[in-house]
């Protein structure tokens, strides 16, 4: 029998592995790829959640969160590109000056 | 849902996840992340949700993960820890304080939901359909969420005009 509260346990874990990716890496990519890690856990719970209380919300909210992570891509990578450009370099540690 | 597929799809999804943390090529973790993707689309068809689990497909693997593909492979994404330039890696004691915290919140969370009683999901057909209609989706968002939904027309705006000027080669 699947509850909710295994649902939740699930989101929980992929969160928890999402900020062990920010933690943990050096990667400017990589961690575009973790905060994604993170949206999609939070996702989960709001389409359990909802599906809990037999209601829609929980998947509209998931629909802005889509759209929120696709605009947060999209400008994020065209950072990425640009750092790249003056350092050729993906470490964040490259970056530690405001003007160069 | 079948428990059997609630485990394959959980499994799946925690597994490539950790894979994408624990991988140093970038291109290897895009693609298990995409995985880990369509595991959850897997758990959404289970939660009556047919609805996101396609616009999960479309436009997390289809759009998002294609976006992060194309930049891996244009800017021909060097391996951590290998970048040019003389950078040290990230110090052994710095990476033993992220993991106990990550750790730490992974047991915090758990503790806390374990405190929770089980709550299983009321079996109501009614109430099943009605997640499950992509009619009533539509009829929620443009009748209680129009507002919110025009503000994200005019985010995407942004966003693509933002990426556009930083993308460009003269600032």
């Amino acid at each position: 029998m699947i509850t909710l509260n295994h649902y939740l346990l699930l989101s929980a874990l992929l969160f928890s592995i999402g900020t062990a990716g920010i933690f943990l890496r050096r990667n400017l990519i990589t961690l575009l790829l973790s905060v994604e890690i993170m949206l999609n856990a939070v996702n989960l719970t709001f389409v359990a959640v909802g599906r809990f209380n037999g209601s829609v919300e929980g998947q509209i909210i998931t629909f802005f969160v889509m759209t929120v992570a696709a605009a947060e891509a999209a400008v994020g990578l065209a950072i990425i590109i640009a750092l790249f450009r003056h350092r050729e370099t993906l470490t964040p540690d490259a970056f530690t000056s405001l003007k160069w | 849902m079948d428990a059997a597929l609630f485990y394959l799809f959980a499994a799946i999804s925690v597994i490539c996840s950790l894979g994408v943390v624990g991988q140093r090529n970038p291109m290897h973790s895009v693609m298990l992340l995409i995985g880990s993707f369509i595991s959850l689309a897997g758990l959404y068809v289970g939660l009556d949700s047919p609805f996101v689990a396609v616009t999960q497909i479309i436009v997390y693997t289809g759009a998002i993960m294609v976006l992060f593909l194309f930049v891996v492979m244009l800017l021909n994404a060097p391996r951590e820890d290998l970048a040019p330039g003389g950078q040290v890696p990230i110090p052994r004691n710095l990476k033993v304080v992220g993991g106990l915290l990550s750790l730490s919140m992974a047991g915090m969370l758990v503790w806390a939901l374990s405190r929770l009683a089980p709550t299983p999901f009321v079996e109501d057909p009614q109430a099943a359909a009605r997640v499950e209609s992509v009619r009533e989706i539509g009829l929620v968002l443009f009748r209680d969420h129009a507002f919110a939904f025009e503000v994200t027309s005019i985010l995407i705006l942004v966003a693509m005009v933002g990426a556009i000027v930083l993308a460009k080669k003269t600032v």
